[in-house]
């Protein structure tokens, strides 16, 4: 079966740096870029949706099928 | 799927007052998806809270809310639950708010095992105020009001409330976001006071003071205390020091509800003629 890829939406108006969903993504998906976090590396997501769990400010959606 | 969160957010409040890492954002989102859960109607619940960082919650969830002073969310909340009893009544705020200028509203409503969930995320700290100590900041730990240490032994809170005659009590972390939405939904449909602790990271006035590097030094640290209670219960005395229990501490069912004993007072009252 193809693996599907989720989408992860970052609000980057709700997202004030605080390293929790880099720091605690298993896969090293997601990265800092500037103030913000970002997507880095979108093909290695597994969708344990720990980022979106872990946020304390609302600012990820993982968006799957 | 993504979970909806909007659904329980007041329209444009977002972002919120809390500080990058800090763990109130993480206990409103369990909150959240324990409301939801339940199936909670908005109309039919009550947020309530006193002052303080966490007490900030009720802005921004979108149900009948009641932000009041401070202390004083356990006081205002049972005037809610004896005046509409059938209200899903659930308190939240911060250690300082519930323990040390709430705390003997926070005893009474143990004692009397009314019907409603109180929520305190435990951040060891005032950080609202200016991080001064509070009656959870750990002994030699430093706040802007003892910075050469804290002299005082901490509150337990989960004992504190098992004492004082809540029915429910469990303890969960801001690091096992996953755990907290469970252990608040089983608080709201248990019949009596339930006090769930949720223990927090303040890396503003907590950390910094106290050589945490970061954020997730911090988390690291909760994930580090705590121990589940099903897995202490194999640990020696000596491999659970330091230690903090999370999970359900303690569950009663058999003592009478407060809402329920007052109405047979009514009903009592109104046969005495």
């Amino acid at each position: 079966m193809e693996k599907t890829l989720p989408k992860i939406e970052i609000i980057e108006k709700y997202c004030k740096g605080c390293h929790i969903c880099v720091e605690f993504c298993p896969k090293d998906v997601l990265e800092m870029k500037g103030f913000y976090a970002s997507v880095k590396n979108l093909e290695a997501c597994i969708k344990c949706m720990q980022c979106e769990l872990r946020c304390p400010d609302f600012a990820i959606k993982v968006i799957t099928e | 799927m993504a979970f909806d969160y909007d659904k329980w957010i007041r329209p444009g409040k977002l972002p919120h007052i809390w500080c990058p890492g800090c763990g109130h954002g993480i206990v409103m989102k369990g909150l959240i998806r324990a409301m939801d859960s339940l199936n909670l109607k908005k109309e039919e619940t009550a947020v309530v809270s006193g002052i303080g960082c966490a007490s900030r919650l009720p802005g921004y969830i979108d149900c009948c809310t009641l932000h009041t002073a401070h202390g004083r969310a356990a006081a205002f909340a049972t005037g809610v639950k004896m005046a509409k009893p059938e209200m899903n009544v659930i308190l939240v705020g911060g250690d300082g708010d519930g323990t040390a200028i709430g705390g003997n509203h926070f005893i009474h409503a143990c004692r009397r095992n009314i019907n409603m969930t109180y929520i305190i995320m435990n951040n060891y700290i005032y950080g609202m105020t200016g991080g001064q100590f509070s009656p959870c900041t750990p002994t030699g730990h430093k706040a802007s009001t003892t910075p050469y240490g804290n002299p005082d032994p901490g509150f337990d809170i989960a004992k504190l409330a098992i004492g004082a005659g809540a029915t429910f009590v469990a303890r969960g972390t801001a690091f096992h976001a996953n755990q907290i939405d469970k252990l608040i939904a089983e608080a709201i449909q248990h019949k009596g006071f339930s006090v769930v602790e949720i223990l927090d990271d303040c890396p503003t006035t907590y950390g910094r003071r106290n050589k945490f590097k970061s954020v997730i030094e911090m988390m690291n640290r909760l994930k580090e205390v705590a121990v589940p209670v099903k897995a202490a219960e194999k640990m020696t005395a000596e491999q659970l020091q330091g230690k903090v229990l999370t999970g359900v501490l303690y569950k009663d069912d058999t003592k009478p509800e407060y809402t329920a004993e007052y109405a047979k007072v009514i009903e009592r009252a109104k046969a005495a003629k």
